[in-house]
Protein backbone atom coordinates (compact mmCIF):
# COMPACT_ATOMS: atom_id res chain seq x y z
CA UNK A 1 0.00 0.00 0.00
CA UNK A 2 1.21 3.47 -0.64
CA UNK A 3 1.85 5.59 1.74
CA UNK A 4 -0.72 8.36 2.37
CA UNK A 5 0.11 12.57 2.66
CA UNK A 6 -2.37 14.55 4.21
CA UNK A 7 -2.26 18.13 3.20
CA UNK A 8 -3.94 20.56 5.40
CA UNK A 9 -5.79 23.15 3.58
CA UNK A 10 -6.78 26.08 4.97
CA UNK A 11 -9.26 28.31 3.64
CA UNK A 12 -11.19 31.21 4.42
CA UNK A 13 -14.88 32.57 2.28
CA UNK A 14 -15.03 29.44 0.14
CA UNK A 15 -11.60 29.68 -0.92
CA UNK A 16 -7.96 27.39 -0.05
CA UNK A 17 -5.45 29.47 0.34
CA UNK A 18 -2.04 29.66 -2.01
CA UNK A 19 -0.68 26.61 0.02
CA UNK A 20 -3.35 24.83 -0.94
CA UNK A 21 -2.31 24.47 -4.59
CA UNK A 22 1.65 24.52 -3.13
CA UNK A 23 1.21 21.42 -0.74
CA UNK A 24 0.20 19.14 -4.52
CA UNK A 25 3.66 19.92 -5.56
CA UNK A 26 5.36 19.49 -1.91
CA UNK A 27 3.33 16.30 -1.43
CA UNK A 28 5.04 14.73 -4.83
CA UNK A 29 8.15 16.01 -3.75
CA UNK A 30 8.02 14.40 -0.60
CA UNK A 31 7.05 10.66 -1.80
CA UNK A 32 6.06 10.70 -5.56
CA UNK A 33 4.65 7.47 -5.05
CA UNK A 34 2.17 8.71 -2.15
CA UNK A 35 -1.51 8.90 -2.31
CA UNK A 36 -2.41 12.57 -1.36
CA UNK A 37 -5.08 13.47 0.35
CA UNK A 38 -6.55 17.20 0.87
CA UNK A 39 -7.97 17.89 4.44
CA UNK A 40 -10.86 20.47 4.96
CA UNK A 41 -12.18 21.32 7.94
CA UNK A 42 -15.03 23.80 8.94
CA UNK A 43 -18.89 24.13 8.72
CA UNK A 44 -21.33 24.90 6.42
CA UNK A 45 -21.60 26.35 2.58
CA UNK A 46 -18.17 27.80 3.18
CA UNK A 47 -16.69 25.03 3.89
CA UNK A 48 -18.22 22.69 0.75
CA UNK A 49 -17.64 25.71 -1.63
CA UNK A 50 -13.30 25.30 -0.31
CA UNK A 51 -14.04 21.36 -0.53
CA UNK A 52 -15.05 21.39 -4.31
CA UNK A 53 -11.90 24.05 -5.13
CA UNK A 54 -9.50 21.65 -3.17
CA UNK A 55 -11.59 18.48 -5.27
CA UNK A 56 -10.19 20.24 -8.21
CA UNK A 57 -6.50 19.93 -7.09
CA UNK A 58 -6.78 16.99 -5.14
CA UNK A 59 -7.76 13.60 -6.37
CA UNK A 60 -8.94 12.93 -2.77
CA UNK A 61 -10.46 15.03 -0.46
CA UNK A 62 -11.41 14.37 3.10
CA UNK A 63 -14.21 17.10 4.34
CA UNK A 64 -14.50 17.47 8.44
CA UNK A 65 -17.80 19.49 9.13
CA UNK A 66 -18.46 20.39 12.30
CA UNK A 67 -20.20 23.39 13.83
CA UNK A 68 -18.16 24.07 17.08
CA UNK A 69 -15.22 24.61 13.85
CA UNK A 70 -16.68 27.29 11.79
CA UNK A 71 -13.77 29.52 12.99
CA UNK A 72 -11.16 26.66 13.20
CA UNK A 73 -9.51 27.04 16.69
CA UNK A 74 -6.32 24.94 16.20
CA UNK A 75 -7.21 22.98 19.73
CA UNK A 76 -10.18 21.95 18.20
CA UNK A 77 -9.09 20.95 15.36
CA UNK A 78 -6.42 18.66 16.34
CA UNK A 79 -9.05 17.06 18.40
CA UNK A 80 -10.42 16.29 15.11
CA UNK A 81 -7.35 15.40 13.23
CA UNK A 82 -6.41 12.81 15.30
CA UNK A 83 -9.85 11.22 15.55
CA UNK A 84 -10.15 10.81 12.03
CA UNK A 85 -6.23 10.31 10.83
CA UNK A 86 -5.23 6.85 10.28
CA UNK A 87 -1.75 6.87 13.36
CA UNK A 88 1.11 6.93 10.93
CA UNK A 89 -0.32 9.72 8.98
CA UNK A 90 2.12 12.36 7.26
CA UNK A 91 0.49 15.69 7.22
CA UNK A 92 1.38 19.06 5.49
CA UNK A 93 0.31 22.17 7.39
CA UNK A 94 1.34 25.46 6.59
CA UNK A 95 3.74 27.34 9.17
CA UNK A 96 1.90 30.34 9.45
CA UNK A 97 0.05 31.83 12.66
CA UNK A 98 -2.93 28.94 12.43
CA UNK A 99 -0.23 26.03 11.68
CA UNK A 100 2.00 27.44 14.53
CA UNK A 101 -1.47 26.89 16.89
CA UNK A 102 -1.86 23.17 15.44
CA UNK A 103 0.91 21.41 14.37
CA UNK A 104 3.43 21.17 17.45
CA UNK A 105 0.62 19.57 19.96
CA UNK A 106 -1.02 17.56 16.79
CA UNK A 107 2.76 15.60 16.85
CA UNK A 108 2.70 15.12 20.05
CA UNK A 109 -1.06 13.68 20.31
CA UNK A 110 0.01 11.29 17.01
CA UNK A 111 3.34 10.38 18.64
CA UNK A 112 4.72 11.49 15.13
CA UNK A 113 7.98 13.18 14.23
CA UNK A 114 7.68 16.72 13.73
CA UNK A 115 9.56 19.01 11.27
CA UNK A 116 8.56 22.35 11.26
CA UNK A 117 9.20 25.17 8.33
CA UNK A 118 10.51 23.03 5.85
CA UNK A 119 11.52 24.53 3.06
CA UNK A 120 12.54 21.59 0.99
CA UNK A 121 12.75 18.08 0.64
CA UNK A 122 16.82 16.47 -0.17
CA UNK A 123 15.09 12.48 -0.72
CA UNK A 124 13.19 9.99 0.80
CA UNK A 125 14.89 6.50 1.52
CA UNK A 126 13.06 3.90 2.30
CA UNK A 127 10.94 5.60 5.50
CA UNK A 128 13.82 7.91 6.00
CA UNK A 129 13.16 11.19 4.91
CA UNK A 130 15.60 14.26 4.89
CA UNK A 131 14.28 17.58 4.57
CA UNK A 132 16.01 21.07 4.64
CA UNK A 133 15.17 24.38 7.24
CA UNK A 134 16.77 26.87 7.86
CA UNK A 135 18.36 28.49 11.22
CA UNK A 136 19.67 31.69 12.59
CA UNK A 137 16.86 33.98 10.77
CA UNK A 138 17.77 31.76 7.59
CA UNK A 139 21.51 32.61 7.84
CA UNK A 140 22.43 28.77 7.63
CA UNK A 141 20.66 25.84 6.39
CA UNK A 142 20.32 22.49 7.99
CA UNK A 143 19.61 18.78 6.61
CA UNK A 144 17.02 17.53 9.31
CA UNK A 145 16.25 13.79 8.98
CA UNK A 146 13.66 11.36 10.75
CA UNK A 147 11.78 7.96 10.06
CA UNK A 148 8.22 8.56 9.09
CA UNK A 149 7.34 4.82 8.95
CA UNK A 150 5.09 5.79 11.79
CA UNK A 151 3.90 9.43 10.40
CA UNK A 152 5.30 12.85 10.78
CA UNK A 153 3.71 16.15 10.94
CA UNK A 154 5.56 18.50 8.90
CA UNK A 155 4.96 22.39 9.04
CA UNK A 156 5.96 24.15 4.69
CA UNK A 157 7.05 27.52 4.53
CA UNK A 158 4.53 28.95 2.14
CA UNK A 159 5.87 30.38 -0.86
CA UNK A 160 8.83 27.26 -0.34
CA UNK A 161 7.34 25.57 -3.33
CA UNK A 162 5.33 26.50 -6.73
CA UNK A 163 2.14 25.64 -6.92
CA UNK A 164 0.54 23.30 -8.75
CA UNK A 165 -1.57 25.17 -11.28
CA UNK A 166 -3.74 21.96 -12.83
CA UNK A 167 -7.01 21.59 -11.98
CA UNK A 168 -8.19 18.61 -13.50
CA UNK A 169 -7.86 16.50 -10.27
CA UNK A 170 -11.65 16.25 -10.07
CA UNK A 171 -11.12 14.27 -7.01
CA UNK A 172 -13.44 12.58 -4.36
CA UNK A 173 -14.81 14.43 -1.78
CA UNK A 174 -15.11 12.03 1.25
CA UNK A 175 -17.56 13.12 4.10
CA UNK A 176 -15.47 12.07 7.22
CA UNK A 177 -17.63 14.63 10.18
CA UNK A 178 -19.01 11.28 11.85
CA UNK A 179 -15.79 9.76 12.74
CA UNK A 180 -15.46 13.35 14.84
CA UNK A 181 -16.01 13.32 18.94
CA UNK A 182 -16.01 15.85 21.07
CA UNK A 183 -14.53 19.17 20.28
CA UNK A 184 -14.62 20.99 23.08
CA UNK A 185 -11.57 23.13 24.40
CA UNK A 186 -10.85 25.90 26.70
CA UNK A 187 -10.53 28.25 24.37
CA UNK A 188 -13.24 30.63 22.77
CA UNK A 189 -12.80 32.56 19.70
CA UNK A 190 -14.37 36.08 20.55
CA UNK A 191 -13.77 37.99 17.39
CA UNK A 192 -10.71 39.51 14.88
CA UNK A 193 -9.58 42.73 15.21
CA UNK A 194 -9.13 44.32 12.18
CA UNK A 195 -5.41 46.60 11.33
CA UNK A 196 -6.23 50.15 11.83
CA UNK A 197 -4.82 51.69 8.75
CA UNK A 198 -2.24 54.57 9.15
CA UNK A 199 -1.56 57.91 7.67
CA UNK A 200 -0.14 56.72 4.91
CA UNK A 201 -1.58 53.70 2.24
CA UNK A 202 2.14 51.61 1.72
CA UNK A 203 0.26 48.83 -0.35
CA UNK A 204 -0.38 51.67 -2.95
CA UNK A 205 3.24 53.02 -3.19
CA UNK A 206 4.84 52.88 -6.34
CA UNK A 207 8.56 53.40 -4.21
CA UNK A 208 9.26 52.82 -0.61
CA UNK A 209 12.48 53.13 1.29
CA UNK A 210 11.89 50.35 3.99
CA UNK A 211 14.12 50.63 7.11
CA UNK A 212 15.37 47.87 8.88
CA UNK A 213 17.29 47.47 12.61
CA UNK A 214 20.07 48.55 10.69
CA UNK A 215 19.27 51.76 11.43
CA UNK A 216 20.06 51.52 15.66
CA UNK A 217 18.32 54.26 16.42
CA UNK A 218 14.79 56.16 16.26
CA UNK A 219 16.52 59.34 16.01
CA UNK A 220 18.60 58.33 12.72
CA UNK A 221 15.04 57.84 11.07
CA UNK A 222 15.41 61.25 9.89
CA UNK A 223 17.72 60.31 7.41
CA UNK A 224 15.12 57.58 6.04
CA UNK A 225 12.69 60.36 5.68
CA UNK A 226 15.01 62.57 3.87
CA UNK A 227 16.18 60.11 1.46
CA UNK A 228 12.13 59.26 0.93
CA UNK A 229 11.32 62.77 0.15
CA UNK A 230 14.26 63.60 -2.12
CA UNK A 231 13.17 59.97 -3.98
CA UNK A 232 9.37 60.92 -3.99
CA UNK A 233 8.69 57.34 -1.99
CA UNK A 234 6.70 56.85 1.31
CA UNK A 235 8.83 55.10 4.10
CA UNK A 236 7.76 51.59 5.41
CA UNK A 237 9.46 49.23 7.97
CA UNK A 238 10.50 45.79 8.96
CA UNK A 239 9.51 43.93 11.94
CA UNK A 240 12.01 45.71 14.64
CA UNK A 241 10.82 49.12 14.05
CA UNK A 242 7.50 48.55 14.95
CA UNK A 243 8.27 46.44 18.03
CA UNK A 244 10.05 49.19 19.38
CA UNK A 245 7.77 51.72 18.15
CA UNK A 246 9.64 53.71 16.39
CA UNK A 247 6.98 53.46 13.34
CA UNK A 248 3.21 52.86 13.38
CA UNK A 249 2.15 49.14 12.59
CA UNK A 250 0.39 50.41 9.37
CA UNK A 251 4.01 50.59 7.93
CA UNK A 252 5.57 47.22 8.44
CA UNK A 253 5.74 45.09 5.51
CA UNK A 254 5.71 41.46 6.25
CA UNK A 255 3.20 38.58 6.73
CA UNK A 256 2.37 39.80 9.86
CA UNK A 257 1.89 43.50 8.46
CA UNK A 258 0.97 44.72 5.17
CA UNK A 259 1.54 43.27 1.22
CA UNK A 260 2.99 45.73 -0.61
CA UNK A 261 3.77 45.77 -4.17
CA UNK A 262 5.80 49.02 -5.11
CA UNK A 263 7.86 49.16 -8.62
CA UNK A 264 10.97 50.11 -6.61
CA UNK A 265 11.62 48.63 -2.73
CA UNK A 266 14.97 49.74 -1.16
CA UNK A 267 15.43 47.75 1.58
CA UNK A 268 18.07 49.78 4.10
CA UNK A 269 19.13 47.55 7.03
CA UNK A 270 17.12 44.99 6.64
CA UNK A 271 18.21 41.45 7.09
CA UNK A 272 15.56 40.11 4.63
CA UNK A 273 13.93 37.05 6.93
CA UNK A 274 11.36 35.00 4.86
CA UNK A 275 8.51 37.04 6.89
CA UNK A 276 9.82 40.05 5.18
CA UNK A 277 10.06 39.20 2.12
CA UNK A 278 6.78 37.64 2.36
CA UNK A 279 5.13 41.00 1.83
CA UNK A 280 6.30 41.95 -1.33
CA UNK A 281 4.51 40.90 -4.17
CA UNK A 282 4.46 41.81 -7.54
CA UNK A 283 8.49 41.46 -8.16
CA UNK A 284 9.36 44.62 -8.02
CA UNK A 285 13.14 45.94 -8.58
CA UNK A 286 14.70 45.14 -5.24
CA UNK A 287 17.92 47.09 -3.83
CA UNK A 288 19.46 46.06 -0.43
CA UNK A 289 21.72 47.70 1.63
CA UNK A 290 22.81 46.04 4.59
CA UNK A 291 26.56 46.07 6.20
CA UNK A 292 26.65 42.66 6.67
CA UNK A 293 27.32 40.72 3.10
CA UNK A 294 25.98 37.20 4.47
CA UNK A 295 22.42 39.04 5.14
CA UNK A 296 19.75 36.89 3.25
CA UNK A 297 18.24 40.02 1.74
CA UNK A 298 21.16 39.45 -0.59
CA UNK A 299 20.01 36.93 -1.76
CA UNK A 300 16.41 38.15 -2.84
CA UNK A 301 17.50 41.47 -4.25
CA UNK A 302 18.01 42.67 -7.64
CA UNK A 303 20.94 44.60 -6.50
CA UNK A 304 22.89 44.80 -3.20
CA UNK A 305 25.03 47.19 -1.80
CA UNK A 306 27.53 46.39 1.05
CA UNK A 307 27.32 49.86 3.46
CA UNK A 308 26.42 51.02 6.87
CA UNK A 309 22.91 52.97 5.84
CA UNK A 310 24.16 55.44 8.62
CA UNK A 311 25.93 56.72 6.21
CA UNK A 312 25.39 55.61 2.79
CA UNK A 313 21.86 57.04 2.97
CA UNK A 314 23.13 60.84 3.46
CA UNK A 315 25.01 60.83 0.49
CA UNK A 316 22.56 59.29 -1.47
CA UNK A 317 19.78 61.88 -0.82
CA UNK A 318 22.89 64.21 -1.17
CA UNK A 319 23.57 62.89 -4.81
CA UNK A 320 19.66 62.81 -5.65
CA UNK A 321 19.47 66.70 -4.99
CA UNK A 322 22.14 67.59 -6.12
CA UNK A 323 20.78 65.89 -9.79
CA UNK A 324 17.66 67.79 -9.51
CA UNK B 1 -0.85 34.25 39.49
CA UNK B 2 1.99 31.67 39.61
CA UNK B 3 3.68 32.14 36.00
CA UNK B 4 6.66 29.94 34.63
CA UNK B 5 8.42 31.50 31.75
CA UNK B 6 10.57 29.30 29.67
CA UNK B 7 13.91 30.39 28.50
CA UNK B 8 16.74 29.91 26.24
CA UNK B 9 20.04 31.15 25.62
CA UNK B 10 21.16 31.59 22.01
CA UNK B 11 23.49 33.33 19.96
CA UNK B 12 22.92 36.88 19.54
CA UNK B 13 22.33 37.21 15.72
CA UNK B 14 22.29 40.83 15.88
CA UNK B 15 25.88 40.85 17.15
CA UNK B 16 27.20 38.05 15.17
CA UNK B 17 27.76 36.66 11.95
CA UNK B 18 26.46 33.30 11.91
CA UNK B 19 29.29 30.85 9.93
CA UNK B 20 28.86 27.37 9.54
CA UNK B 21 32.39 25.35 10.24
CA UNK B 22 34.90 23.24 8.11
CA UNK B 23 32.53 20.38 8.74
CA UNK B 24 29.99 21.89 8.49
CA UNK B 25 28.57 19.80 11.73
CA UNK B 26 28.19 22.94 13.56
CA UNK B 27 28.34 26.61 13.43
CA UNK B 28 31.37 28.42 14.51
CA UNK B 29 30.75 29.06 18.22
CA UNK B 30 33.83 30.32 19.75
CA UNK B 31 33.32 34.33 19.09
CA UNK B 32 29.46 33.94 19.47
CA UNK B 33 28.17 36.66 21.78
CA UNK B 34 25.45 35.25 23.54
CA UNK B 35 22.12 36.54 24.84
CA UNK B 36 18.49 35.61 25.94
CA UNK B 37 16.15 34.78 23.01
CA UNK B 38 14.94 37.54 22.25
CA UNK B 39 11.31 36.31 22.33
CA UNK B 40 11.96 35.35 25.86
CA UNK B 41 12.72 38.69 27.02
CA UNK B 42 9.03 39.87 25.80
CA UNK B 43 7.30 36.90 27.65
CA UNK B 44 9.55 37.53 30.94
CA UNK B 45 8.77 41.30 30.72
CA UNK B 46 4.87 40.50 30.25
CA UNK B 47 5.08 37.95 33.31
CA UNK B 48 6.69 40.59 35.42
CA UNK B 49 4.30 43.11 34.69
CA UNK B 50 0.73 40.58 34.83
CA UNK B 51 2.46 39.86 38.41
CA UNK B 52 2.90 43.32 39.36
CA UNK B 53 -1.02 44.04 38.26
CA UNK B 54 -2.49 40.94 39.98
CA UNK B 55 -0.01 39.40 42.20
CA UNK B 56 1.89 36.35 42.38
CA UNK B 57 5.49 35.27 41.13
CA UNK B 58 7.14 34.83 38.33
CA UNK B 59 9.93 31.83 37.84
CA UNK B 60 12.13 31.66 34.94
CA UNK B 61 13.18 28.45 33.73
CA UNK B 62 15.54 26.91 30.95
CA UNK B 63 17.25 23.64 29.88
CA UNK B 64 20.74 23.91 29.18
CA UNK B 65 24.15 23.91 31.00
CA UNK B 66 26.33 25.84 33.25
CA UNK B 67 26.80 29.14 31.18
CA UNK B 68 22.79 29.13 30.63
CA UNK B 69 23.00 30.14 34.59
CA UNK B 70 23.24 33.38 33.47
CA UNK B 71 20.60 33.71 31.16
CA UNK B 72 18.32 33.01 34.20
CA UNK B 73 20.06 35.94 36.32
CA UNK B 74 19.71 38.38 33.59
CA UNK B 75 16.22 37.59 33.75
CA UNK B 76 15.74 37.22 37.58
CA UNK B 77 17.72 41.42 37.43
CA UNK B 78 14.50 42.30 34.91
CA UNK B 79 12.76 41.22 37.98
CA UNK B 80 11.65 37.33 37.85
CA UNK B 81 11.61 35.69 41.08
CA UNK B 82 12.49 32.18 40.92
CA UNK B 83 15.18 30.74 38.48
CA UNK B 84 15.32 27.00 37.77
CA UNK B 85 18.03 25.26 36.10
CA UNK B 86 17.13 21.94 34.05
CA UNK B 87 20.81 20.29 33.49
CA UNK B 88 21.98 16.95 32.59
CA UNK B 89 24.24 15.06 30.15
CA UNK B 90 21.01 13.15 29.14
CA UNK B 91 19.38 16.48 27.91
CA UNK B 92 22.57 17.91 25.83
CA UNK B 93 20.81 16.12 21.91
CA UNK B 94 17.33 16.76 22.54
CA UNK B 95 15.28 17.79 19.78
CA UNK B 96 12.65 20.11 20.89
CA UNK B 97 9.84 17.43 21.72
CA UNK B 98 12.47 16.40 24.28
CA UNK B 99 13.12 19.95 25.78
CA UNK B 100 9.21 20.29 25.82
CA UNK B 101 9.15 16.71 27.57
CA UNK B 102 11.59 17.78 29.98
CA UNK B 103 9.77 21.24 30.96
CA UNK B 104 6.91 19.29 31.67
CA UNK B 105 8.40 17.24 34.16
CA UNK B 106 9.24 20.31 35.89
CA UNK B 107 5.71 22.08 35.30
CA UNK B 108 4.22 18.95 37.41
CA UNK B 109 6.78 20.31 40.42
CA UNK B 110 4.97 23.15 40.94
CA UNK B 111 1.56 24.80 40.62
CA UNK B 112 1.62 27.39 37.53
CA UNK B 113 -1.21 29.32 36.55
CA UNK B 114 0.45 30.39 33.56
CA UNK B 115 2.91 29.23 31.25
CA UNK B 116 4.58 31.35 28.75
CA UNK B 117 7.54 30.77 25.69
CA UNK B 118 8.83 32.72 23.06
CA UNK B 119 6.88 32.09 20.30
CA UNK B 120 10.28 31.22 18.38
CA UNK B 121 13.86 30.97 19.39
CA UNK B 122 17.59 30.57 16.94
CA UNK B 123 16.32 27.08 14.99
CA UNK B 124 12.64 29.21 14.19
CA UNK B 125 10.96 25.91 14.85
CA UNK B 126 8.19 27.61 17.43
CA UNK B 127 7.41 23.86 18.81
CA UNK B 128 8.16 23.77 21.95
CA UNK B 129 5.58 25.85 23.72
CA UNK B 130 2.71 23.87 21.30
CA UNK B 131 4.02 20.68 22.20
CA UNK B 132 4.20 21.59 25.92
CA UNK B 133 0.30 22.50 26.19
CA UNK B 134 -0.34 18.79 24.65
CA UNK B 135 1.78 17.08 27.06
CA UNK B 136 -0.19 18.75 29.47
CA UNK B 137 -3.51 18.85 27.92
CA UNK B 138 -3.84 22.61 28.87
CA UNK B 139 -4.96 25.35 26.07
CA UNK B 140 -2.56 26.62 23.79
CA UNK B 141 -2.05 30.03 21.80
CA UNK B 142 0.88 31.07 19.88
CA UNK B 143 2.01 34.25 18.69
CA UNK B 144 0.49 36.21 21.54
CA UNK B 145 1.06 40.07 21.54
CA UNK B 146 -1.37 40.82 24.17
CA UNK B 147 -2.77 39.61 27.28
CA UNK B 148 -5.57 40.47 30.03
CA UNK B 149 -6.22 38.91 32.67
CA UNK B 150 -10.34 38.59 33.73
CA UNK B 151 -10.48 36.88 36.50
CA UNK B 152 -8.22 33.79 38.91
CA UNK B 153 -9.62 31.40 35.98
CA UNK B 154 -9.72 33.14 32.59
CA UNK B 155 -7.34 35.15 30.45
CA UNK B 156 -7.83 37.04 26.82
CA UNK B 157 -5.29 36.76 24.94
CA UNK B 158 -4.70 38.60 20.78
CA UNK B 159 -3.47 36.54 18.44
CA UNK B 160 -0.81 38.40 15.61
CA UNK B 161 -2.27 36.86 12.59
CA UNK B 162 -2.17 38.00 8.91
CA UNK B 163 -2.04 41.15 7.79
CA UNK B 164 -1.49 43.13 10.77
CA UNK B 165 -5.02 41.95 12.38
CA UNK B 166 -5.52 40.34 15.76
CA UNK B 167 -7.07 37.51 16.72
CA UNK B 168 -9.17 37.89 20.27
CA UNK B 169 -9.83 34.73 22.11
CA UNK B 170 -10.85 33.72 25.77
CA UNK B 171 -9.07 31.03 27.37
CA UNK B 172 -9.11 29.06 30.68
CA UNK B 173 -6.45 28.98 33.44
CA UNK B 174 -4.22 26.90 33.22
CA UNK B 175 -2.80 27.49 29.69
CA UNK B 176 0.30 27.85 27.44
CA UNK B 177 1.05 30.69 25.53
CA UNK B 178 3.56 31.81 23.21
CA UNK B 179 4.87 35.55 22.94
CA UNK B 180 5.47 37.19 19.93
CA UNK B 181 7.55 40.49 20.04
CA UNK B 182 6.24 43.81 20.56
CA UNK B 183 3.77 42.73 23.05
CA UNK B 184 5.74 45.17 25.37
CA UNK B 185 8.99 46.82 25.97
CA UNK B 186 11.39 45.04 27.81
CA UNK B 187 13.00 46.98 30.37
CA UNK B 188 16.65 47.58 30.44
CA UNK B 189 18.74 45.67 32.60
CA UNK B 190 22.00 47.56 34.35
CA UNK B 191 25.29 46.01 35.64
CA UNK B 192 23.66 47.04 38.57
CA UNK B 193 20.31 45.25 38.50
CA UNK B 194 22.47 41.54 37.56
CA UNK B 195 24.72 42.26 41.09
CA UNK B 196 21.96 42.59 43.15
CA UNK B 197 21.08 38.58 41.75
CA UNK B 198 24.72 37.48 41.36
CA UNK B 199 24.39 35.60 44.37
CA UNK B 200 20.88 33.60 44.46
CA UNK B 201 20.97 30.19 44.41
CA UNK B 202 19.61 29.03 41.57
CA UNK B 203 18.54 25.31 41.89
CA UNK B 204 19.61 23.21 39.72
CA UNK B 205 17.49 19.66 38.78
CA UNK B 206 18.91 16.31 36.30
CA UNK B 207 16.82 13.38 35.00
CA UNK B 208 16.76 11.96 38.18
CA UNK B 209 15.32 15.04 40.07
CA UNK B 210 12.86 15.69 37.45
CA UNK B 211 11.68 11.59 37.54
CA UNK B 212 12.95 11.07 33.74
CA UNK B 213 13.95 8.94 32.20
CA UNK B 214 16.94 9.72 29.87
CA UNK B 215 15.08 7.76 26.90
CA UNK B 216 11.86 9.82 26.95
CA UNK B 217 14.66 12.49 25.89
CA UNK B 218 16.14 10.96 22.55
CA UNK B 219 15.57 12.80 19.37
CA UNK B 220 13.07 11.57 17.29
CA UNK B 221 14.44 14.14 14.35
CA UNK B 222 18.14 14.56 14.03
CA UNK B 223 19.85 17.33 12.29
CA UNK B 224 22.94 15.98 9.99
CA UNK B 225 24.89 19.33 8.86
CA UNK B 226 24.76 23.06 8.52
CA UNK B 227 25.46 24.23 5.43
CA UNK B 228 25.32 27.48 3.65
CA UNK B 229 22.32 27.63 0.77
CA UNK B 230 23.61 27.95 -2.94
CA UNK B 231 23.02 31.76 -3.37
CA UNK B 232 22.24 31.09 -7.02
CA UNK B 233 22.10 34.45 -8.83
CA UNK B 234 21.59 36.71 -5.93
CA UNK B 235 22.05 40.26 -6.25
CA UNK B 236 24.30 42.18 -8.69
CA UNK B 237 26.44 43.82 -5.97
CA UNK B 238 27.46 47.51 -6.80
CA UNK B 239 31.26 47.95 -5.75
CA UNK B 240 33.92 50.71 -6.09
CA UNK B 241 34.17 54.24 -4.09
CA UNK B 242 30.87 55.05 -2.34
CA UNK B 243 30.48 57.97 -5.66
CA UNK B 244 30.80 55.13 -8.04
CA UNK B 245 28.36 53.04 -6.25
CA UNK B 246 25.82 55.97 -6.02
CA UNK B 247 26.15 56.78 -9.54
CA UNK B 248 25.64 53.09 -10.74
CA UNK B 249 22.30 52.88 -8.26
CA UNK B 250 21.08 56.64 -9.46
CA UNK B 251 21.01 55.05 -12.80
CA UNK B 252 19.30 52.14 -12.29
CA UNK B 253 16.64 53.45 -10.12
CA UNK B 254 16.37 56.49 -12.38
CA UNK B 255 15.70 53.70 -14.84
CA UNK B 256 12.98 51.68 -12.90
CA UNK B 257 11.08 54.50 -12.08
CA UNK B 258 12.38 54.85 -8.56
CA UNK B 259 13.56 58.48 -8.69
CA UNK B 260 10.19 60.79 -9.13
CA UNK B 261 11.37 64.21 -9.69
Amino acid sequence: MSRQVFAYIIHKNGKPDDTALEFVTTARKLDPNAEVIGVVVGSGADLDAAAGEAAKSYTSVWKIDNAALAYPLADGVRKALVSVLPQNAVILIPHEHFGLDLAPGLAVKLDSPYLPDVVDFAGLNGDTLTAIRQEFSGMVSTHVACDIAAGAVITVRPGAFAPDESTAAAGTITDKSGDVGDVAVGRRYLETLVAEVGDVDITKSEILVSVGRGIEDQDNLEIVHDLAKAMGADVSCSRPIVDAKWLEKSRQVGTSGQTVSPKVYLACGISGSFQHMGGIKGAPFIVAINKNPKAPIFQVADVGIVADILEFLPELTEAIGEAK
Amino acid sequence: MEILVCVKRVPDTSENEIQVNGKGTDIERDDLVYSVNEWDNYAVEEAIQIRDRVGGTVTVVTVGDDESEEVLRREMAMGADNGILLSDPAFENADGRGIATILKTAVEKGRYDLILTGAQADDGAGQVGGMLAAMLDVPYASLVNVIEVLDDKKIKVGREIAGGNQEMNEMTLPCVLSIQTGINEPRYVGIRGIRKVASVEIPTMGARDLGLDPAAVAPKVKRLDYFVPDMGEGAEMLTGSTEEIIEKLMELLKAKGGIKS
